[in-house]
């Protein structure tokens, strides 16, 4: 459908998304959210991890199609299907994963799939274009580079260019800085001020507070899929845009035995990890858990969990420091070794690491002890391990079923089928029925149902009390703060703060998860809170 | 010295000729494997364009209908399996294997039907013989290396030499190397995946065609079951060996030649002749290991993966 | 023309969606795999039809000779050792996700050995000399399996070209052998014969030979046991199924591949033997030896499910096929490759049919899905 004509000059809207819902099987992403764009202005979307600006502008670009609402460009309804539809209406998307065939030149990126290319690929005239962006809008890029050879900020400029080559005028922008280096954000920003002089919309996606304000005309902030308003960059602060980002609820509190602290189970010490992009995803990064405590890490995805957490269950190597379970060294050890230390680990990947979807329950439920006795006959002292002993394997997985409550027609069932709450408490019945000393839980609620996720918060507590040192990785705030004894705040690789979940202020978290410690008006948590 | 140059001169053209049929089924399955499609059917495409154009030949007197019906038989063979592989999802190596199967013996049925002497003199009579072309082929030992030939010999190298110029210089070509490294984001740019891989595959299947279609009506005028002899799957194993690159298909295609005709200017050394015809098998498994080390950058990153919007595979 | 054009626009954005399907009973399966082979009965009746034969005297004339004539079904037992031996071999490497394509080769490998002990060795006690043959059979195409094997795990070599490579230079190895060193008295190329003391008992009155036969059925059931009831088969079904789960679980998945591919390279390997203590006695023409036995067997593994238990039968039923194939081929004049297309279009219906066993297929235009005809109404107005 052609987008008629409409000459459109800065400050009219060039955008209007009425009344969003979106749903997802067990969460709400979009909760009737109301947004609007004008001409030549840069407007932050702004919000947690899951607060649903992602999936609000996936909706936009056509990647999803909304339940409920409408969506205007110039005036005009529009039912976006593709994202191809999108680029026809012109508008354009560079998300955080880049969309770009890493074999191929920038060039090629660029003029891929474009319908008025000839047969021929005019270089030397797509150059000359690609170069006037350049002078344009300071978007400097070789465009016989190959893309697997560019920089993260490269790769995005190519994207921004792609967009622009295919008459983006609004241009969608998930986490741009997420990829930068501190050095480049400034030219990043001159170039899209540049842009937006030129009458070009752009949307800013974002949870970084201090670039919202330096670059944004306006900001829209979204909390759990509902927006929670629209304002006027010139005329808001930091405290304001914390506040409805991160809400003013009450922490619900759960029952919790008071701590027994043991000795201490994980001793992670000074722990520096690459990641695949060579940058330091973590940056010394040190602290104890005990028996008895859970030790939460709250923070922004992508901060450095996932390698922390890798690190621990033996699935990435560290560059330097140490991790001591037990008073035994495990640094770099392999899985197997570190299971056999009685770890439990329930990923946050289900489906791809925890379970294998074609065998059935029961044959997923011993995955990490399936050669030990009892479930190998034991010949032979336990020497010949070779049978596996199935009546041994149905009665413990009967119980495990039972015990844990899966829903499951019985225990021969392929595990695919089960659900994803089910498959959560499979994977938590096999990690936690070898009774570990220390389990690591990353997002084990998330996408779950209340009375699953219920049951695996008390499961956790339950450990808890049994004296087991739990690691608890969690994007619900709520959820970490009030099944935590003490809370470590991350961010960039570091820890910001270690402090005690009971009294914590969600105002203060908030803001040391997006880095803004410094805005902490009377300074003194307990600095008597040290890295224990 | 002369003479030597001159028999070297022969020897280059004998491996030409003995290469192009393994030459343009490597061609097919290249085009194919750069969209993302795996097919191990080529074996039995070839020997039903074999069949296809030694039947035609010998019937309508045409080589030229030969070589057309061979490519349609082929590229109806290979839209079976893009049927199965792309719409249905099917295991790739299995659907390929299974029409090999059904290739061998439909290709073996025909050819109880015609396999008679006379048949055979028909299609000496018929088929393609040498050509030279003039002037070049004048130009002292290069000439008769190069430049005499059947029309598919000549065929296969400027189809090389275009496909090249098609995947690496057109924006067509560009379109099928997005599918087969990136089917994820061709479609988000409104490619149709689907669309594209159907074409590539039924293309290799009537290059495979031709491929047979030259061991019956130029190579040789005769039909035997299995005159194949796994060059199909020698193609597949030189298609990585040439790093999914028209012109590299050429080297290699041809090197297999110069090992195939080796078998023969052996003999006379004492060498049994059943050793030497295991060198062309044991040649590609050469080639093969010398490949792996570059292969890992280049093979087309969606190769095999049957693509689903919106799942990950 | 504007309807034209409609038509056009919606058979343009016509297209299939594919929703994954929860769970199939094991019901559901096989009665997938029948509807498959009904639809490979007919597409084969209708060949049978094009070369001007009654499709069903053709096809009935398959199955009353090999079902009801003695003879016909001790041939049919006959055929279906080696089917059953490299059936359950390809299943088990084929469970791990390693693409056996030479079974033929580790067939032939498994004959070679066996003529090159029983004839060429010497100084073997006699009652040591069959059972001794077979261990040999199974060792020769286990090695034969292995270096594909150790191709693919140490440089990453795509196995299906190497293992099918093998297969060629195996025949030629045969070829070489029969023309060469070892060709027989008279100059015919034919090896010496094997001595009548390695020589496998027959059932009297037919061909089936014993040993083989209760090897293979053992093999078959000891294959079973090992896949579902020991650690090294839950290790293989995990490997091929999740590599990630597997490096979680410990597993070595290197290990795991080498001793999968011992085993179905080896039980080719004891197939080949087999025909050599069993049928011929003698190394002959590599296709006399095996018309393609390792090929059929790939068949044989899929059409039963990768289950040893099964691929017995899977492994009666290709056996059926084959003989009754070769009989109606005398009896009707047909050409004996009328057998390599049945077996082709079985295998690629059973692939084509596996997709019902995941998908249910929609149809939709535009992701709008087509429930009544108001939608397809309304999808058409929104195109126009």
């Amino acid at each position: 459908m052609e987008i008629k004509e409409k000459v459109i000059s800065i400050g009219d809207t060039v955008l209007e998304m009425r009344g969003i819902k979106k749903h997802f099987p067990g969460v709400i992403a979009n909760d009737n959210i109301d947004f609007q764009l004008k001409a030549g202005e840069i407007q932050a979307l702004l919000g947690e991890n899951g607060a649903g600006k992602t999936t609000l502008m996936n909706i936009l670009y056509g990647l999803y199609k909304q339940d409920e609402g409408e969506i205007f460009i110039k005036g005009q309804k529009v039912d976006i299907n593709t994202p191809k539809h999108a680029i026809e209406l012109g508008i354009g998307m560079v998300h955080q994963h880049f969309m770009l065939v890493d074999v191929f030149s920038v060039l090629e990126n660029v003029v891929l799939g474009l319908k008025e290319l000839k047969l021929k690929i005019p270089k030397k005239r797509i150059s000359k274009k690609l170069e006037e962006f350049s002078k344009v809008y300071g978007l400097k890029i070789d465009s016989k580079a190959k893309v697997w050879q560019l920089s993260a900020g490269e790769k995005q400029r190519v994207e921004i260019i792609k967009a622009l080559y295919r008459g983006a005028e609004i241009l969608i922008l998930d986490e741009p800085t997420s990829v930068l280096a501190e050095s480049e954000i400034n030219s990043f920003f001159e170039m899209l001020k540049r842009m937006a002089n030129d009458g070009k919309s752009i949307i800013f996606i974002s949870h970084k507070l201090r670039e919202v304000l330096s670059v944004s005309d306006r900001i829209t902030i979204l909390r759990k899929g509902k927006v929670q308003g629209t304002l006027r960059t010139s005329e808001t602060n930091k405290q304001e845009l914390t506040q409805l980002m991160v809400g003013k609820e009450i922490i619900s509190r759960f029952d919790k035995t008071p701590l027994k602290k043991g000795k201490v189970i994980l001793d992670v010490q000074n722990l520096k990890i690459f990641n695949v992009k060579g940058i330091e995803a973590l940056k010394g990064v040190s602290f104890k858990i005990s028996e008895g405590e859970i030790f939460g890490i709250v923070g922004i995805a992508g901060n450095g969990q996932k390698e922390l957490l890798e690190a621990i269950t033996g699935l990435r190597k560290v560059n330097s420091g140490e991790i001591y379970m037990n008073k035994e060294k495990i640094t770099n050890k392999s899985p197997r070794i570190i299971n056999k230390k009685n770890v439990a680990h329930i990923p946050e990947d289900r489906i791809e690491m925890g379970i294998v979807p074609n065998m059935d329950v029961s044959e997923n439920l011993i995955l990490k002890n399936y050669n030990q006795v009892p479930f190998v006959k034991d010949i032979y002292k336990g020497r010949i391990r070779l049978l596996q002993n199935y009546e041994e394997i149905s009665r413990f997985s009967q119980k495990l079923v039972e015990g844990y409550d899966i829903i499951t027609p019985n225990i021969n069932t392929p595990v695919k089928t089960l659900s994803g709450g089910n498959i959560q408490r499979l994977i938590l019945a096999r990690e936690l029925s070898s009774n570990p000393s220390l389990i690591i839980a990353s997002h084990p609620t998330y996408g779950l149902d209340i009375s699953a996720t219920e049951f695996i918060r008390s499961l956790l507590l339950n450990e808890r009390e049994k004296g087991a040192a739990i690691l608890l990785v969690s994007e619900d705030l709520n959820e970490a703060i009030s099944l935590s004894d003490r809370v470590a705040v991350i961010f960039e690789g570091k820890i910001v703060k270690i402090f005690e979940a009971e009294g914590a202020d969600l105002q203060e978290i908030g803001l040391m998860m997006i880095g803004e410690n410094n805005l902490i008006s009377n300074g003194g948590f307990n600095s008597a809170d040290k890295n224990i | 010295m002369e003479s030597i140059l001159l028999e070297i001169g022969e020897i280059i053209n004998l491996a030409i000729l003995a290469g192009t049929a393994i030459l343009i089924a490597t061609l097919g399955e290249i085009f194919t494997e750069r969209s993302g499609i795996l097919n191990l059917g080529v074996e039995g495409m070839m020997i039903m364009g074999a069949i296809t154009a030694y039947v035609m030949t010998y019937l309508t007197h045409n080589p030229w209908l030969g070589i057309i019906m061979a490519m349609i038989i082929g590229m109806l063979f290979s839209l079976i399996h893009a049927f199965i592989s792309i719409t249905l999802k099917g295991n790739q190596i299995v659907s390929g294997l299974a029409l090999t199967m059904i290739g061998l013996g439909i290709s073996a049925v025909i050819g109880k039907f015609y396999d008679e002497s006379t048949v055979s003199l028909t299609v000496k009579e018929y088929s393609f013989s040498l050509i030279a072309i003039p002037f070049l082929s004048d130009i002292p030992i290069l000439g008769p290396a190069f430049f005499i030939g059947d029309p598919i010999v000549f065929i296969g190298i400027t189809s090389s030499i275009i496909l090249w110029y098609f995947l690496f210089k057109t924006k067509f070509g560009l379109t099928i190397r997005a599918v087969g490294e990136n089917p994820i984001v061709a479609d988000t740019l409104g490619i149709n995946v689907y669309l594209v891989r159907y074409l590539c595959v039924m293309i290799g299947g009537s290059l495979a065609g031709l491929a047979g279609a030259h061991l019956t009506i130029a190579y040789t005028s005769s039909w035997i079951e299995g005159i194949t002899k796994g060059k199909g799957w020698i193609a597949i194993g030189l298609t990585i060996f040439a790093i999914w690159n028209p012109l590299r298909a050429l080297i290699g295609s041809y090197l297999f030649g110069l090992i195939d005709i080796l078998q023969y200017r052996l003999q006379p050394y004492g060498i049994a002749p059943n050793i030497l015809a295991m060198f062309p098998y044991i040649f590609t498994i050469t080639a093969l290991i010398i490949a792996t080390s570059k292969q890992r950058k280049k093979t087309p990153t969606a190769l095999g993966i049957p693509y689903i919007r919106g799942e990950k595979e | 023309m504007e309807v034209l054009i409609l038509q056009i626009k919606i058979y343009k954005s016509l297209f299939i969606e594919y929703e994954k399907r929860q769970q199939i009973t094991s019901e559901e399966s096989v009665k997938y795999k029948l509807i498959s082979l009904f639809v490979a009965f007919f597409i084969m009746g209708i060949i049978f039809a094009a070369l001007q034969v009654n499709p069903f005297i053709a096809l009935g004339s398959i199955f009353s000779f090999s079902l009801f004539n003695p003879n016909g079904f001790a041939a049919v037992l006959t055929r279906m050792i080696p089917l059953l031996l490299c059936g359950v071999g390809l299943a088990i490497a084929y469970k791990a996700l390693f693409w056996n394509i030479g079974a033929e080769g580790q067939l032939l490998l498994g004959a070679i050995i066996a003529i090159g002990i029983g004839v060429f060795v010497p100084g073997i006690p006699d009652p040591l000399l069959l059972p001794m043959i077979l261990l040999m059979g199974f060792l020769l195409g286990a090695v034969w399996g292995i270096v594909p094997t150790l191709l693919k795990l140490r440089l990453n070599i795509n196995e299906v070209i190497t293992t099918l490579m093998l297969n060629y230079i195996a025949i030629n190895l045969v070829r070489y052998l029969i023309y060469g060193p070892w060709k027989g008295p008279y100059n015919f190329p034919l090896s010496d014969l094997l001595p009548a003391v390695a020589w496998e008992p027959l059932i009297p009155g037919t061909s089936i030979y014993v040993i083989s036969l209760i090897l293979a059925l053992i093999f078959a059931l000891g294959s079973y046991f090992l896949l579902f009831k020991t650690t090294i088969g839950y290790e293989i079904r995990v490997v091929g199924e999740n590599i990630q789960a597997a490096k979680y679980a410990g597993i070595n998945y290197k290990k795991t591949i080498l001793i999968t591919m011992i085993i179905s390279g080896g039980l080719a390997g004891l197939a080949g033997a087999g025909l050599m203590t069993g049928v011929q006695h003698r190394l002959t023409n590599p296709e006399a030896i095996s018309p393609g036995y390792g090929y059929t067997a790939i068949i044989v593994a899929w059409l039963g499910g990768l289950n040893p238990i099964s691929i017995i039968f899977a492994s009666l039923f290709m056996s059926i096929l084959i003989v009754g194939g070769q009989n109606i081929q005398i009896l009707l004049g047909l050409p004996f490759g009328v057998v390599n297309i049945f077996n082709g279009v079985i295998l690629a219906v059973i692939i084509a049919f596996e997709f019902l066993k995941k998908y249910k297929i929609k149809f939709v235009i535009n992701r709008d899905v087509i429930d009544t005809e108001s939608e397809l109404n309304k999808s058409i107005n929104l195109k126009a």
